[in-house]
């Protein structure tokens, strides 16, 4: 009891924060939830009880399946994009980890493009992955080209089969170095004197690798993969400003943009909690589990 | 004289924030294929920057597709000028969006994360993984009411909203990052020494857990200030290009029906000179905060 009374003021410096978030954050998404199951589909319209029928007419009789279309085209740039961040990610810090002269400067130049917005890097990428080949090629085919590798050059964005696939480029370049920040401190964060006893028994570098360093990043790994995942699901800004609102590229976070646009509250909405559903699939049993972990350590 | 009687460490190194072992140096035919790949990548990654750079400076026909890595024929100033103009106002509407929403939510964070690093209370687990999610959750599913009390309450559309909702959305990342730094660093018998002194919680809060936060706060400001700045998808839904900040002025000048490249790539590199700028200068934090953004360790 006494302690509670001295931790009154530490509930006035909390309550302020906890209310906003209960309103903002879950109210509003009960409100959402709420305008999900109505048949209000303008702003003018009646606001009665429609059940599921706004969910479910997302994958029955959307137009063109523009819906379903924009799932494949999620699932299609979230693999790409999380294999290839993961990728250069990993064997970027597995270089510098070696021990490079200048590490510093290679890991403040690795982890340039994290800074910079998404509009901005849409803007050069747009400009790079142009669709032209041949002697008019633009700047990602014209590199290839030089290389011998013309079997690579593509229309990119503008493809109706990688289209999707070629926009996780422009994610990755931005996001490697983020995955190498955190593999890097993965690597630091390894016992030497695990380092040491392996060595001690005559390991090679390959099997310490293997057999003590590879499975010590595995927590890293894991989170590695839950936050890239999480921000290619709510991916909106870079697909945008590479594309703009093409119907080859979209991902639901930009199909409820279309969707607002046309003053259709009740779809935008259900296409929101869908995409809020696949968050939390993700995103809920990490939470516990690091909670879990933390609880343990 | 009751307080100053308790001696406050010294403010943490970075190193408690980015854990850095000085790395072995290697030698021999590894260390070769090592810095060429180094290389490769530092290349790959600054590419789009070199572009980004010299198309800035070019003009009229030398602005090709074909030629999107050849220098400038004649080097110009004119499409920086044309998108300074073009971007004037949104530049300086971003630095107030963007100070006051670092300023705000670090301040916030810092009491949060000191209340929910000291005080176990029943249920702190839920509610702590309650605030998390709020980071996590895509903002389209609480942006559709969030836009219709906007417009009810007849706030007008811009960076005075702008601010209160990234104020309010910020409130998780910088609880977190406080709540961690202060259980790593703030040792129990400081707290206990400033109790048996008779210090309250906000007098303990005030004069002794502030002055030693600024580590923390470097972290929180760097990341509050670079997601204000180059967010979008609040921009577009609460904002317009009359009173937006900078990433829809970006927008709108690179997604005109014949952009303009040369001034494009112009304005990519002016919008992102802030955060670059930042980044530079307190890089090393930078990358302690997108840890704490990420891992919760």
């Amino acid at each position: 009891m006494r302690k509670l009374r001295h931790w009154g003021p530490g509930l006035l410096l909390l309550s302020p924060s906890l209310i906003l978030l209960a309103v903002f954050v879950y109210g509003l998404i009960a409100w959402t939830t709420k305008v999900s199951v109505s048949d209000e589909h303008n702003a003018l319209g009646s606001k009665g009880f429609a059940g599921l029928e706004n969910y479910t007419k997302l994958f029955t009789n959307d137009i063109n399946d523009r819906f379903t279309h924009s799932l494949k085209n999620l699932l299609v740039f979230t693999v790409v994009f999380l294999v290839g961040a993961m990728f250069f990610g990993l064997l970027w810090a597995f270089i510098l980890e070696r021990g490079v002269k200048a590490e510093g400067f290679f890991r403040t130049v690795y982890l340039f493009p994290m800074a910079v917005s998404f509009v901005a890097s849409g803007v050069v990428w747009r400009w790079l992955m142009n669709p032209n080949k041949g002697d008019s090629a633009g700047g990602l085919n014209s590199v290839l080209g030089g290389l011998g590798l013309d079997f690579l050059q593509n229309t990119w964005w503008t493809n109706p089969d990688w289209g999707m696939a070629a926009m996780a480029i422009p994610a990755i370049w931005q996001l490697s170095g983020y995955v190498m920040a955190l593999f890097l401190a993965g690597f630091r964060g390894i016992p030497q004197e695990l380092r040491e006893a392996a060595a001690m028994d005559g390991a090679s570098t390959y099997r310490l690798y293997r057999n003590v360093i590879f499975p010590q990043l595995t927590p890293v790994a894991l989170s590695a993969l839950i936050i890239l995942g999480h921000m290619s699901m709510k991916m909106f800004d870079l697909i945008m400003s590479v594309s703009g609102p093409q119907w080859l590229t979209e991902v639901p976070a930009i199909y409820v943009w279309q969707t607002l646009l046309t003053s259709d509250y009740a779809k935008a909405a259900a296409i929101s909690i869908i995409l809020l559903l696949l968050v939390a699939v993700v995103i809920v049993p990490y939470l516990i589990y690091t909670n879990r972990q933390e609880k343990n350590a | 004289m009751t307080t100053t009687s308790v001696e406050a460490p010294p403010p943490p190194s970075v190193e408690t924030l980015t854990p850095v072992r000085k790395p072995k140096r290697g030698g021999g035919p590894g260390a070769i294929v090592k810095y060429a790949l180094a290389l490769v990548f530092l290349i790959i990654v600054l590419m789009p920057l070199y572009v980004l750079i010299v198309t800035s400076f070019k003009a009229g026909s030398d602005i090709g597709v074909a030629s999107q890595w050849s220098l400038p024929e004649t080097w110009t100033l004119a499409s920086w000028e044309k998108a300074w103009n073009a971007l004037q106002p949104a530049f300086f509407r971003t630095f107030q969006l963007a100070v006051p929403v670092a300023i705000i939510s670090s301040l916030i964070g810092a009491a949060n994360g000191f209340v929910l690093s000291r005080w176990r209370f029943p249920g702190a687990d839920v509610v702590f993984t309650l605030i998390l999610f709020g980071m996590f959750i895509p903002y389209q599913a609480v942006m559709i009411p969030l836009r219709e009390i906007v417009t009810t309450l007849g706030i007008p559309p811009g960076i005075t909203t702008l601010v209160l909702v990234h104020c309010i959305y910020g409130i998780p990342i910088c609880t977190l990052i406080f709540r961690n730094y202060y259980a790593t660093t703030v040792p129990e018998e400081l707290i206990e020494a400033a109790r048996v002194d008779g210090a309250g919680l906000l007098r303990t809060f005030g004069r002794i857990i502030l002055p030693i936060s600024i580590p923390g706060f470097v972290v929180t400001i760097i990341w509050q200030f670079t997601s204000a700045w180059n967010d979008y998808l609040f921009a577009i839904f609460l904002s317009n290009t009359r009173n937006g900040p900078i990433t829809i002025a970006l927008n709108a000048l690179a997604g005109a029906q014949s952009p303009d490249y040369a001034a494009s790539m112009a304005g990519a590199l002016i919008t992102s000179l802030p955060t670059l700028v930042v980044y530079v200068l307190l890089g090393r934090w930078f990358i302690g905060g997108l840890m704490a953004g990420s891992v919760k360790s």
